[in-house]
């Protein structure tokens, strides 16, 4: 039984694997397939300051090896979160994380204030990388000034773990990375979804119906793969890696390029035991290279 | 109710037609409970371009034999593939998802159940379900021609049926809403499954008629979880996922003009 702890920041993990903002839910969706409590974290759904509709019907296309997504932060706001959700998974005892968005630094800053109130929450995830809302979002994390100005605004008000999720649709995502960390990011998460667009070609009109949306899954993971090894050399700050995770393996990479937790977001739609599957599977990779503890591979590329 | 991750047995392969194949599933451990309307979403094995799982119907469920019954029409690469399964094979099905039809409302209540297409599946299991409950369902099923019309014996071991074919060779020629039996007949409520737009013309019957209706939708799924928010459909109470507040709404509940 290899050592699977792991630390991002101020927060400690039993296990490195998180279940992926937009993809789980609140956990309690899942809870039939798994033992919620047997996953390291669960990042709960982007929530923004006022309740957002999200974006029209049809929000998701499936591609070779992945799919694209426009769901546009469809929630019901943080204070229905903190009034009726978080009562319901506040004992769950694992590392809750609230995903935060937002279309302006206030609403970015007063959203995460109200959940720095949140006893159990030990954290957040910043998101400044989606792609799928007109205003705000992926326009913070395009731009170094941006990020820096959005994760500062942030930090002034939030003095717990501050997680930052970084958008690979981006030039130099290394120089994102360092202006979070320079902002007063405790840690960051890459990737974010990757733009991308299907058009149907009898219509000959575009699938989705904002025509654009995220590609995740599989298909998306050697790009991700490559984010954080990139990211691992400008920053001193924990990585999170995601994008396209399927099994222990794919998460091995993510951990020898440089990342101490990884999250799975996709794969959950087709095993929803997915997470605690990846966990043991990590577990027995150690195990089978003679590894006691998961931080013996962290950043272990071979020169 | 519990959901199940399974990889259950396909004991029973059959083909209606051409263009369909009935899978009969079975597991060692009885079949989980489930409810009429509700859908399993089926991991599809061996077809590289399918990567998410495929949402399909309850067509029945035989609980002395334990088989759970798929009802499948083959139109992309997925539903090919699982038209290729042998008996003995496994196929891994999470299920039971979605809200499924209503519960019976009377005994003796008179239920017209609609189904067009691939959508008379689970109007087979609900069929069955009322009948049980001492409640009256009727069948009304559409489809293109006699050769597209499925389960026939099934849906007539249970309860009346009524049949119509755009082609007329087989019933009334025309679509669903215009079978005369409609004119003739009232019922206390409308269960409907099939194309949009014989969803609508139904939902408008039942409109004029004062007659309550629900529809069971098909949505483009990723999670069948009610996580990802990728199915949703505009409600007059917002945005609601299909999988999880649905398949089966009350028509009055969604923004259609009927
Ligand atoms: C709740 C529900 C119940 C259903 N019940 C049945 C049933 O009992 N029998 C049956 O034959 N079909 C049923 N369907 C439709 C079935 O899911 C699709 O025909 C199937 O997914 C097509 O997959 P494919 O790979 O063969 O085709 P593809 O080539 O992938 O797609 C062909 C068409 O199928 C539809 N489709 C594809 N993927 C999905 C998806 N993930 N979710 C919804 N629709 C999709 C789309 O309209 C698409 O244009 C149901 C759908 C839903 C949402
Ligand atoms: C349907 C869907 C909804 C998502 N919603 C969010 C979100 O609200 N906030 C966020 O930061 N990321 C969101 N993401 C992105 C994922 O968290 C993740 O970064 C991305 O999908 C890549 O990982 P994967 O390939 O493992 O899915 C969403 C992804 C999907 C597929
Ligand atoms: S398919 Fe994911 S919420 Fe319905």
């Amino acid at each position: 039984m290899a050592d699977l702890t792991t630390k991002i920041a101020g927060i400690t993990m039993k296990n490195p694997v998180m279940a992926a903002s937009g993809t789980f839910g609140y956990g309690l969706e899942f809870a039939d397939f798994v033992n919620l409590e047997e996953i390291g974290g669960i990042i709960v759904k982007g929530t923004t300051l006022h309740p957002r509709e999200g974006n029209d019907y049809p929000r998701m296309v499936e591609t070779a090896s992945g799919m694209l997504n426009c769901v546009g932060l469809q929630n019901k706001g943080v204070a229905y979160f903190c009034e009726h959700i978080y009562p319901e998974i506040k004992d769950i005892r694992t590392n809750m994380i609230v995903n935060v968005s937002g279309s302006t630094l206030e609403d970015y800053a007063e959203c995460a204030a109200r959940i720095n109130a949140l006893e159990n929450i030990p954290a957040i995830e910043l998101n400044i990388s989606c792609p799928n809302v007109k205003q705000g979002g992926m326009a913070f994390g395009v731009t170094t000034d941006g990020a820096y100005s959005v994760v500062k605004a942030v930090r002034e008000v939030y003095d717990k773990t501050l997680i930052v999720k970084l958008s690979p649709n981006v030039t130099s995502i290394s120089d994102i990375a360092r202006a979070v960390q320079d902002a007063g990011a405790d840690a960051v998460s890459l990737i974010n979804t990757l733009m991308g667009m299907v058009i149907d070609i009898e219509k000959r009109k575009p699938v989705l119906s904002i025509a654009t949306g995220g590609l995740s899954g599989p298909a998306v993971k050697s790009v991700a793969v490559r984010c954080v090894w990139q990211v691992a050399k400008a920053v001193h700050i924990p990585i999170v890696g995601l994008g396209g995770i399927m099994t222990a393996e794919d998460a091995i990479e993510f951990f020898l390029a440089g990342a101490s937790a990884i999250e799975i977001g996709t794969a959950n739609f087709i095993d929803p035991a997915v997470t605690v599957k990846v966990a043991q599977g990590i577990n027995d990779w150690l195990d089978r290279h003679g590894c006691t503890s998961l931080t013996d591979i962290i950043g272990q590329l071979e020169a | 109710m519990k959901k199940y991750v399974k990889d259950l047995t396909v004991a029973e392969v059959s083909f209606p037609h051409e263009q369909y194949v009935l899978l009969k599933l079975t597991d060692k451990e009885p079949l989980p409970e489930t409810r009429p309307g509700q859908f399993v979403e089926v991991k599809v094995e061996g077809s590289p371009r399918t990567f998410l799982r495929r949402p399909i119907s309850i067509n029945y469920v035989d609980r002395e034999k334990n088989l759970l019954w798929l009802l499948i029409k083959k139109v992309g690469e997925g539903t090919h593939k699982l038209a290729e399964l042998k008996v003995g094979e496994r196929l891994n099905v999470v299920f039971p998802l979605g809200n499924g039809f209503s519960p019976v409302q009377k005994v003796g209540e008179r239920v017209l159940l609609v189904g067009g297409g691939v959508g008379v599946a689970p109007m087979l299991d609900y069929g069955k379900y009322l009948k049980e409950q001492g409640a009256n369902p009727v069948f009304l099923l559409g489809a293109r021609s006699k050769n597209d019309l499925l389960e026939m014996d099934f849906f007539k071991s249970i309860a009346p049926v009524y049949v119509t074919t755009e082609d007329g060779s087989e019933g009334e020629r025309g679509f669903v809403t215009q079978h005369s039996v409609l004119t003739q007949e009232t019922f206390d409520r409308i269960s409907v499954c099939g194309p949009k737009p014989m969803m609508v013309s139904v939902a408008r019957y039942a409109k004029q008629t004062a007659t309550p209706c629900e529809v069971s939708l098909e949505n483009m799924m990723a999670c069948g979880l009610g996580a990802c928010l990728c199915c949703v459909e505009k409600t007059i109470k917002g945005n609601v996922c299909v999988c999880k507040e649905g398949p089966v709404f009350d028509v009055n509940d969604l923004t259609w003009e009927v």
